[in-house]
């Protein structure tokens, strides 16, 4: 360890870095520190000539370890290591340490501080790297089946890339059929293509696609394993429908005397059956038996649908059905939910009849909808004469998602459009700002200032139904401020619809935990990269497409399915995977069979061997996480890469006082 | 190797510094080979034992003594002292027991301060009759002359901490299987036949208490901790998994399990396995692993059953572990040492 020698590299990523660290005094700095061969400092270590700055110093000079010191690791650990292993050394005999994120960016007023946290990172990893040992790569062949979850446009694009390109899929739905949301809307902007129309052909392609293994009413319970080899429980709920005898006649739901307000496809706006299909282009088209409100499942009577069933299809008894699936790959698919707007009062929804959300607008506009395309009143029959649109409702506001829900703009525009072609009616848009940064989006905009829409700029404060005059009576008044010529206003009108936003599934964050992702603080979940790898994410072999991972609009969802689809298939292509040798190992001979580590481990990995009292850990079930590592009591369990003295090392080098010279270090023991 | 009385025999000391006493009781249990021990050592200093003055070791040359078994804690000058003086004087120094080693119960002050123990002891203690208030003053002197005591210290050191040590005998008190160990070992490695085990190395096995242990061991998951008294445990299964607190999983073998073999958790006395530097992080650690519980209340819950966590988990290791008095804003100042 002692005749290590380690070269060092400080990169000034342009100003990111050296416009706060003084990169000059830490590469000075950092030549004294033990066992350092060389300090350098470079404009773009992550450049080729930066590259072949190392590669140049590992042959001329032998150097036996490398540090970077510039960007987070994620960025561009990579590419260190691949030009080490360029030179002929191990790519784990490399170290980064991360002064752009933890120093430079996180401290730009400080320059001072910043340089000596600079130094003190920089100290860690050279205290680190020379406990490093090299590590080889394990090749495990990867299963060509992928999963995606989530049957909207994005699971649909994404299936469908995977099986035309000869591969298996296995599609998890949670509802009984596959659509998700472009499933309910009317027209897409801004071309106003029929929604349906352009998505029902993909649904019916999943649905007949012979490498397609459609799995609707179903839910994943469980995954297990690791990039290549995953094993994935899946739920899939009884439909009390024997699918193989249904042929989707519709007898069942015209027999069945409960009607059920429809909360999902219909958005709470219209009616469905105890047994129903969700939707007339439903795939598969086989009904379900909604068990909470069928009348069979509380009084054991009525039958209506088995009795008149003419294929016999109807099974009281069907059971749910657990199955394992190996899968090489997952994609995340999981969509999006509307914000409630029950949630902001103001706004009256579900106390104001005439207060309606966006997705029962779209409903109401659909042809195939409660009220057959007509614009009503919640009554059934007034057609509005004048209707407000409120934008950016449970978006852009502190009070519930600081973000901007990126399709409400649009779609608001869309609703003005349509009511105006159907009613007549005057339509108000309030807006804070029109966002219409997409193709074709802008000049949307202009067709609708053109058809004489109002638009009034600033947040509405409420919607009320309490008139101060005769023009307001029986009227919903909105009081808003007209920022653009700075007056308070308040203009009646029949009918108002909430543009709510997007949010993330209820249960996102359990999701995530099942495979192993995390959500951002809104609540998405988080990619591995924002700008140059937003389909994967920091756990191989699980990807993300659609708003799961973020606001978006159709043309942006199709095109990340499409994309998480063409990086599965690079893994698919490869034939096999290289997992990273970071995992935990357990010394036999020093292991006392506690067992303290056996219900540790998310991944199974750890077996106790009875016969000879220890734990073991399966190389190819770990993942390196080290839960064991720190459970373990007597510290007999090593992680790779994650080692105690490693660790300590890095540890010791942090604490280090960067305002002494470096030989002095020796003299810190006092106490 | 002759000295003054032409004794040729290899000279041993046995000292005890903050200790209770039990080291020097537990040399005596290896029973009659303490006659072979006699017979291969001339003993220079023993003080619980023998009459033997400082003066005494002051008067032998620098490294005279072959080997000093050294036991109990640093926590004053007079301590320091002899552990600098001895040091001086041997050639093998060990640390013996784990006062010595670790720290053990008088480690345990270094949880407070000395002047708050102090008050205790002197003034505030239920038994207490101290109406005058006084203190043990360091600089007392009688009208004839000084007599000043030896400085109370702050902070509680192990032996190694005040000077360099060459073997570690662990234990409260050491089993004298390895006392006898060390001391023959010794005796025949200076007599030319065998050799000692590299400087620094603890004078018993590496692994755990586990190891010795005939339980048997399952998967465990804690949901509350009971004292001995309020349970009987079955005398087969791990005694952890039914709740009660032993820090078998993560001591040093060597006692041969002897408190779990009658249904006592371990306490851990023979400090950590080899390798491991902080005996309690791996006590807490290894214990947090197994506690059945999903949500922080449910955690407090489990750990609310486990009376005293500190003294559990650092009854012995305090004075060696990390946790050094870091929090410089409440720590007392030192001084004296």
């Amino acid at each position: 360890m002692a005749e290590e020698r380690v070269g060092v590299y400080i990169c000034h990523c342009g100003h990111n870095i050296a416009g706060t660290v003084d990169v000059e005094a830490v590469a000075e700095w950092a030549a004294d520190l033990p066992n350092v061969e060389v300090s350098r400092h470079y404009e773009f270590m992550c450049s080729s000539l930066g590259q072949e700055l190392v590669e140049e110093d590992i042959k001329t000079l032998g150097l036996t370890r490398v540090v970077v010191a510039a960007c987070s690791p994620h960025m561009h650990e990579r590419t260190f290591r691949g030009a080490c292993e360029r030179a002929g050394l191990n790519p784990y005999l490399f170290e980064m340490a991360n002064i752009r994120e933890h120093a430079s960016w996180v401290h730009a007023v400080d320059k001072e501080g910043a340089t000596e946290k600079a130094k003190a990172l920089v100290s860690a990893a050279v205290h680190r790297v020379v406990h490093h040992t090299p590590l080889e790569t394990m090749k495990v062949p990867v299963e060509p089946t992928t999963m995606v979850v989530g049957g909207g446009i994005a699971g649909i694009q994404a299936a469908l890339e995977l099986a035309d390109a000869g591969y298996k899929v296995i599609m998890v739905e949670r509802e009984p059929s596959i659509g998700g949301h472009m499933a309910q809307l009317d027209k897409t902007f801004p071309t106003l293509d029929c929604s349906a129309c352009i998505l029902t052909p993909k649904m019916f392609d999943v649905g007949a696609h012979p490498n397609i293994t459609m799995l609707t009413y179903s839910e994943v319970e469980a995954v297990e394993g690791y990039v290549g080899n995953f094993v994935v429980t899946v739920r899939q709920k009884a439909r009390k429908v024997i699918t193989d005898k249904c042929t989707g006649c519709g007898t069942c739901w015209e027999k069945c005397p409960i009607r059920v307000v429809d909360d999902v496809y219909e958005a709470g706006l219209g009616y469905r059956k105890a047994i129903y299909r969700p939707f007339p282009q439903a795939v598969p088209k086989y009904p379900v038996i909604d068990v909470e409100s069928c009348t069979y499942y509380k009084t054991g009577k009525c039958r209506a649908c088995q009795m008149f069933c003419p294929t016999e299809a109807i099974d009281f008894d069907q059971q749910d059905e657990v199955v394992d699936y190996k899968v090489g790959n997952v994609i995340l698919a999981t969509g999006y939910e509307q914000f409630d707007a029950r949630r902001i009062p103001e706004y009256g929804y579900g106390r104001l009849a005439n207060v309606f959300t966006s997705l029962e607008f779209e409903r109401m506009v659909n042809a195939t909808g409660p009220t057959g395309g007509k614009i009503m009143l919640r009554d059934g029959v007034t057609e509005p004469e004048s209707v407000a649109i409120i934008h950016c409702v449970g978006s852009r506001d502190r009070r519930y998602n600081q973000y901007c829900s990126a399709v409400c703009c649009m779609y608001s525009l869309k609703f003005a459009h349509l009511v105006k072609e159907r009613t007549g009616a005057e339509v108000y848009n309030f807006y804070m700002d029109i966002r219409t940064p997409a193709k074709g989006y802008e000049e949307f905009y202009h067709r609708l200032l053109e058809e004489g829409v109002r638009f009034v700029r600033g947040r509405v404060a409420k919607v009320t139904d309490a008139a101060r005059g005769p023009g307001e009576e029986g009227k919903l008044i909105i009081q808003c401020e007209d920022t653009l010529i700075g007056k308070q206003r308040r203009i009646p009108v029949d009918m108002v619809v909430l543009s709510a936003g997007m949010e993330p599934r209820h249960d996102a964050e359990e999701i995530g935990h099942l495979f192993g992702i995390s959500c951002s603080v809104d609540g998405f979940f988080i990619e591995r990269h924002p700008k140059l790898d937003p389909m994967a994410t920091m756990t191989d072999g699980i990807y993300v497409a659609g708003v799961c991972q973020g606001p978006k609009d159709i043309p942006a969802t199709v095109a990340q399915g499409a994309g998480a689809a063409a990086r599965v298939l690079g893994v698919i292509s490869q034939g096999e995977v290289a997992l990273e040798p970071i995992r935990a190992e357990i010394d036999e001979e020093h292991c006392s069979g506690c067992r303290i580590c056996n219900t540790m481990c998310p991944y199974s990995a750890i077996d106790y061997i009875e016969e000879l009292q220890v734990s073991r850990v399966n190389p190819a079930l770990c993942k390196g996480c080290g839960t064991c590592v720190a459970a373990c009591p007597s510290q007999v369990i090593t992680g790779a890469h994650y080692s105690y003295d490693q660790v300590m090392a890095q540890i010791d080098g942090i604490l280090i006082d960067v305002n002494r010279p470096v030989t002095a270090e020796a003299e810190v023991a006092a106490d | 190797m002759s000295n003054q009385n032409g004794n040729t025999k290899p000279k041993l000391a046995l000292y005890w510094a903050s200790s209770c006493g039990g080291c020097e009781i537990s040399v005596l249990a290896i029973h009659e080979k303490i006659l072979d021990v006699a017979a291969a050592f001339d003993i220079v200093f023993w003080p619980c034992v023998m009459d033997f003055k400082v003066k005494d070791v002051e008067a032998l040359a620098d490294g005279e003594i072959d080997v000093c078994l050294f036991n109990g804690a640093i926590r004053n000058d007079e301590n320091a002292e002899m552990a600098h003086l001895l040091r001086r004087k041997s050639k093998i120094m060990v640390a013996y027991g784990s006062c010595s080693m670790e720290g053990c119960i008088p480690g345990l002050a270094n949880f407070t301060s000395r002047d708050a123990m102090m008050q205790f002891i002197y003034h505030n203690s239920p038994s207490t009759d101290n109406p005058d208030g006084v203190e043990p003053d360091p600089d007392w002197a009688f009208p004839e002359g000084p007599a000043p005591l030896p400085k109370f210290w702050n902070t509680v050191k192990t032996l190694d901490q005040v000077v360099p040590v060459e073997y570690y005998l662990p234990g409260c008190p050491p089993e004298a299987e390895w006392t006898e160990t060390l001391v023959m070992a010794a005796a025949a490695a200076l007599a030319g036949e065998g050799e000692l085990p590299p400087p620094g190395s603890v004078i018993g096995n590496k692994d755990t208490v586990c190891d010795e242990c005939p339980r048997t061991k399952n998967e465990k998951k804690i949901k509350r901790f009971y004292r001995p008294y309020e349970i009987v445990p079955d005398p087969d299964t791990c005694l952890l998994e039914q709740g009660i607190f032993c820090a078998g999983y993560a001591t040093r073998s060597g006692c041969g399990a002897l408190c779990p073999q009658v249904n006592m958790g371990c306490r851990g006395c023979y400090g950590p396995n080899e390798g491991v530097d902080d005996h309690g992080a791996r006590l807490i650690t290894g214990l947090a692993s197994v506690l059945d519980a999903k949500t922080d209340e449910e955690v407090d819950a489990i750990l609310d059953t486990l009376p005293d966590p500190a003294g559990y988990f650092y009854r012995f290791g305090l004075a060696h572990s990390m946790l050094h008095r870091t929090d410089v804003a409440h720590a007392p100042k030192r001084d004296g040492n």
